[in-house]
Parts: C-alpha cells; structure tokens; sequence
C-alpha cells in the first residue's frame, strides 16, 4: 500500500528525515516511536504534504502513485487522513459544515455526485457514536473552545466519516487522560480492517495498550535504527531510549 | 474661485437654478440652500494633507467632468439583473439622483407612515423640512457635505410616527445610469422615527453602464426615544465609481440603532457614519465589511459621541483586502466628562491576501468622564497557513480552503443581518467576489 524508499526532507536546511526506508500492508498498523525530535511528526506531516519541508531525496510509492506529486487535498482524496497533534482551531465554520464540504470535495475528485443531506446526517450519527462525540459539539465552529480531548475525539471521528486507506495518527496520545486515550483507541480500533492501515506516531508505549501494532519501529536522528514487534515497544517502556541511541550512535560513527 | 472644475461647475449651476426659481426663491428652505452654496464655495475639497482625508485622494474626482443633472431612459427590464427575488418590501428607485415612480413599489400596507420625496417635500413645504433638515447634519464643516446641502438632487423623507412598527422594509435602490457619459447624483435622506417606532431601511448603490457615476450622499436619521432602527448601506458599485457619504445619526433616550455598511466593490468609497447618543440607555451597533480588490479603495470612517451617561456602543469593521486594493479604517469614539457608565466597544480586524494590498487603521478615543468601560482593537493581518493546510488535508484544495475560511471571517457581519432575503442575497455576494482571488 505504502512504500517510503530512502526519504530525506529538510526545513531551513536542517535535515530531519536522512533516509526512512518504510514498507506498510494493507491492514497493517505500525507504530513509529523514538525519542523528542527523532523526525516522527516530521514523517507524518511529510506524508500528508504539509509544505514546510523540502523532500531532497528518496520517494513515496501510494497504492501504485507518486505521493509526493500529490497536493494535500488529492492525498486525502486518495485515502490518507492525518490526525493532526495539534488540531488547528476555525471560527465560524462549524465541524459539520467542515466535513460536508471535505466529503464533497473528495467525492468530486472521484467523479463523484455530491452526497445527499439526509445521508449524510444519517452518516453523521452513526460515526459520532464511534467516539462519544455529542452533536452539539459539531455544530459549533470547528474545534474553538474545544477541550484536548473533544479536540482528539474530533479527529478520529473526521478520520471515520472520510474513510481513508492510510490513517496516521501524529502523538494523538498526547494530553489525554486515560479516559479519553480508551475512546479514542476504541475508535481507532473500530475502523481497522483488513483493506486499511495505520501509523501511529507515539513517543509512549501506553497508547499501544490499546492500538495493538502489528510492528514498532524507533525513528532516532531520521532514520529507523530498529524495527520489531510490539514486543519492542514493551522494551523501550522499560529501558528507555538512551540504549538505542547508543547502538545507533556507534553504528553511524562505524559507517 | 477654487482650483477644481468640479467646484467651478457646481457653483455656477446653482446660480443658474436659483435664476429660473422665480417666487421660491424667498422660501426658507431655498434660504437654507443659499447658505450652503456660500458655505461649500468658501470651502476646497480636502487634499491629502487633511487629516481626515491622509489615505483618501479626491483630486482625481474634483477635476473631472460630471453631468449632475442627466436624463435617464433606465427601464424595469434593463434593472431586472439588480433586483432581489422575493425581497418584499417599500422598494424606491432613484436613478441619476432622481426618484422615478414607475420603477418603484411604495405599496404600504396599512398607510401609517409618511414617505415622501425630498422634491415633492419641497415643493408641499413639508414641515419635517424645517423641523430635522440639516439640523444634525452641519453643512459648514466639509466641503462634500456643503454641496450635498445645497444642491441635493433628491431623496426620501420618511416619517415613522409614535408606537408605528413598520414590519417590511424601505429599500432605497440607487443608480447611475451611466451608459453615456459621466453621471453624478447628489443624493438627501432624511428619516425621522418617532418615540417607540420601529423600522429597517437599507440604501444600495451600484452603477448601470460603463462610464463614471459619482454618488454624493447623505442620510440625516433621527431615532426618538424608545425606538428601533436597523439601517444598512450596500455598495457593490464599478471600478470607475466614486461615492463620498455621510449618515449621520441622532439617538434619544432608551433608542436601539443598529448599523451594517457592507461594500463589495467600488472605485473609491469614503463612508462616514457619526453617531450621536444624545441620551441615556441607548444601544448602538455599527457592523462593516468591505472586501477591496484590483485598485478599489475603501474608506470608512465612523464616530460615536457619548453626551449622556449609561450608554453602550458596539463596533465591529472587517476588511478582506485583495490584489493592489486600499482600505482605510478610522474609528473616534468620544465620552463626554458627564456621560459616565458608557461602554464603548470598538475592534476592526483586516485579512490581506495579497503583497500589493493595504490597509491603513486608525482608532482614536477621547474619553473625559472616568467611570468607563472602553475598549478598542485593530489587527491587520494573514489567513492562518496551518488552517488552511489542515482543511487541505481533509480534502479540501487550496482556494476552497482559502474562501472557506474568509467566508467564516466574514459571516461575523453577514449574519447578523435582519432582513432575510438581503442576508442571503449578500452571503452569495460575498461568495462570488470571493472566487476573484488569484
């Protein structure tokens, strides 16, 4: 579905991404964990197009097309949904609104008719259940005022009405009690099938307690310098990263 | 003799109208008009190094060459393109300055408000003439205002008695018919709402054809105590138009006013919009939105004078600035020493989408009483980048993002308007200008 070969990226001439070398399955979920300022967010911004990095090398293949030639909005178009860390507040432009107009916008991509309101506010209800989310609270303008919790709750139930193929979830962990991290996870784990896959971009081990990987991978200085099961993870909560970086740091003062 | 052809002009006009008035000239109205001419021929139109006027150019206007006084062959079906579908309500055409009845519709149903043209008023020696005219508006200050005294075309004046609440609107449809040649109309108002009355009035202006028209308006409104006024001012007028207005406002006790001046598109606009809360328990609101683009520019200028205590005034201008477009945003609000626990509001917030674009903004309070709420506030700014890159991500391309997101910035003034069928209509306005954007 996904293959990442060789990617570098920069912003201001600091690289951040040095050669990620990434290959994802239909219905696989893969965590990418690493240390503060290993490039894990910059990977998933990179992925969704966000304009701020420059990509100096390497490609991204995407269900057989050139994802880096895609604008962001034909990205999504073509089924990757990025769960933002930091949702993005837009007065007077209410979550419903938001959503129909996305939908209509990736259907008329597609050569698709618009979809009718009946059907989508039957859509609507159904997915909001998903995350507990009330429908007062997509009424109001998207995201102003909301809480870290409502706001994260948001974004998988966006990620739930568009349907993509790709979901990356960008530390979608961060700033949730325990309560909100289960309806979240709960969410997530409702829309994993076998035809859709996941990044999850974590610095924690905790959220993988409940979105169960299928493999873990530790990003350090852009790059992956490990890769393994969810077992790994388990690993890292206990020892820490300083043993990574140590294995890495001596691999590349040897390379 | 001034400098400016326009001046020149005009002057020598008026002497030709007062020779061809025979017995009126005596009249006290005409007195009043002979004052004015006297006062606008002593005054110059304001250059650039008049404060007021600093980011506002008139020397191109002031030195061409207008018809004030065209005849207009305009038909109904040459207006159909401008008309609101289901806009019901007291709908007065003025076109060149002028009233005509044949395209207007005064149906007033149950006939209890006053609506005359400021011809016929004279003419009938209307006593409202000598009661409100020019009492709150004063010829003496501004040369723009002295020409509109003395030598306004027409205009409506409408009286709402006491404890009438008048549920349709009066629409004031203003047009330069100007097919042929340069058109300037000179154009009066004057509305007086009596204690507890009620009413909505919009004014709209917009050009018909391809030449200059030059609208010089002014609107005296009188709010008696108790009474409600929505007022709204909509421009969507050409490249090559000039428009300079004045609404000035008169409020008594427990009165509600409230404003919109919404302006699409235009050469050159300069609004000024003077409040005066001459009594106490008053509620006023004064909305704007104006989204410039090619080489338009748009001047609004608004004053708030508190005399009384207990008193609130609201503000709120918006501006989306595109291409090589000019905006200016003055804003004075005046509390008096004796007019004490006034809240005065005021905030003006600028988008500027392009590099060419500019807005100048400029808010001044001069308060002397001490027991005040008083707050004010300007931003001129970008759209937000990361917004519009989270709605790309959620499909949504780049220009849709964009007008989504302006549409939002600008829906705060929109939708606080009354009059349905003009809300929606102007929502559509909007979204049509806003698909300009490069």
């Amino acid at each position: 579905m996904l293959k990442i070969s060789n990617l570098h990226a920069k912003i201001d001439d600091k690289e951040i991404l040095r050669g990620i070398n990434l290959e994802i399955k239909a219905g696989e979920v893969h965590a990418i964990m690493g240390p503060n300022g290993s490039g894990k967010s910059t990977l998933a911004s990179v992925l969704a197009g966000r304009e701020d990095y420059e990509i100096t090398a390497g490609s991204v293949e995407f269900l057989g097309k050139d994802l880096l030639e895609l604008a962001p909005e034909e990205r999504a178009a073509e089924g990757i949904f990025l769960a933002f860390q930091y949702p993005v507040e837009i007065p007077g432009v209410t979550t419903v609104n938001f959503l129909k107009t996305a939908m209509n916008q990736i259907r008329k991509y597609k050569g698709e008719s618009p979809i009718d309101a009946a059907n989508f506010l039957k859509i609507m209800k159904e997915k909001s259940k998903l995350v507990k989310i009330d429908d007062q609270l997509l009424k109001r303008s998207l995201n102003e005022g909301f809480s870290g919790g409502e706001k994260k709750r948001n974004e998988i139930f966006q990620m739930a009405m568009l349907e993509p193929t790709l979901g990356i979830l960008d530390e979608t962990d961060s700033g949730l009690d325990i309560d909100a991290l289960r309806i979240v996870s709960d969410g997530v784990n409702q829309l994993r099938s076998a035809d859709r896959s996941f990044i999850v971009v974590t610095h924690y081990q905790r959220l993988l307690d409940y979105i169960v990987p299928d493999f873990v991978h530790v990003l350090y200085k852009g790059r992956i310098v490990k890769s393994g099961t969810k077992e790994l993870a388990l690993e890292l909560e206990e020892k820490g990263y300083d043993w990574i970086k140590a294995e890495a740091d001596a691999a590349e003062a040897l390379a | 003799m001034s400098e400016n052809i326009m001046q020149n002009q005009l002057i020598s006009e008026f002497e030709e109208i007062q020779n061809n008035l025979n017995g009126k000239k005596q009249d006290v109205f005409n007195q009043s008009r002979i004052k004015a001419i006297e006062a606008f021929g002593n005054l110059s139109f304001p250059t650039k190094k008049d404060e007021e006027w600093k980011y506002s150019d008139v020397k191109k206007l002031v030195n061409a060459t207008y018809n004030f006084h065209p005849k207009s062959e305009i038909t109904h079906s040459d207006l159909e393109s401008f008309e609101l579908p289901d806009l019901e309500g007291i709908i007065l055409y003025f076109v060149n300055g002028i009233y005509h009845p044949e395209l207007s519709n005064v149906s007033d149903k149950d006939g209890r408000i006053k609506i005359s043209t400021l011809q016929e008023a004279i003419n009938d020696v209307n006593p409202l003439l000598t009661e409100h005219y020019g009492k709150y508006l004063k010829s003496e200050t501004d040369a723009f205002t002295a020409m509109n005294s003395a030598l306004a075309n027409d205009g409506i004046l409408v009286e709402i008695p006491d404890n009438v609440t008048l549920e349709q609107p009066i629409i004031l449809r203003m047009i330069n018919d100007t097919r042929k040649e340069n058109v300037g109309s000179i154009i009066r108002n004057l509305i007086v709402v009596g204690q507890n009355a009620e009413v909505k009035i919009a004014e709209a202006y917009r050009s018909f054809g391809e030449e200059s028209g030059f609208v010089n308006a002014a609107t005296e409104v009188y709010v008696g105590k108790d009474a409600r006024v929505d007022y709204y001012k909509v421009q969507n007028d050409n490249d090559v138009s000039y428009h300079v207005g004045t609404t000035q406002v008169y409020l008594a006790d427990n009165s509600y006013f409230y404003s919109a001046t919404i302006t699409l598109n235009g050469g050159f606009v300069r609004n000024n919009l003077n409040l005066v809360l001459d009594g106490e328990h008053i509620e006023s609101h004064m909305y704007g939105l104006y989204i410039p683009n090619k080489k338009q520019h748009i001047d609004n200028h608004t004053v708030v004078d508190h005399c009384k205590p207990n008193s609130v005034s609201n503000e709120l201008y918006k501006g989306i600035l595109m291409d090589n477009s000019t905006g200016v945003f003055n804003g004075k609000i005046f509390v008096r020493q004796i007019a004490q626990k006034t809240n005065a509001y005021q905030n003006c917030r600028n988008v500027i989408i392009s590099d060419k674009a500019s807005m100048n903004t400029k808010p001044q309070l001069e308060i002397w009483a001490d027991d005040v709420k008083c707050s004010h506030g300007t931003t001129t700014g970008q759209l937000n980048d990361e917004a519009i890159f989270y709605m790309q991500s959620r499909g949504i391309p780049k220009k849709e993002a964009v007008k989504l997101q302006l549409l939002a910035f600008a829906s705060d003034v929109v939708s606080q308007i009354k009059i349905d069928t003009l809300r929606d209509y102007l929502e559509e306005l909007v979204k049509i200008k806003l698909d300009e954007i490069n």
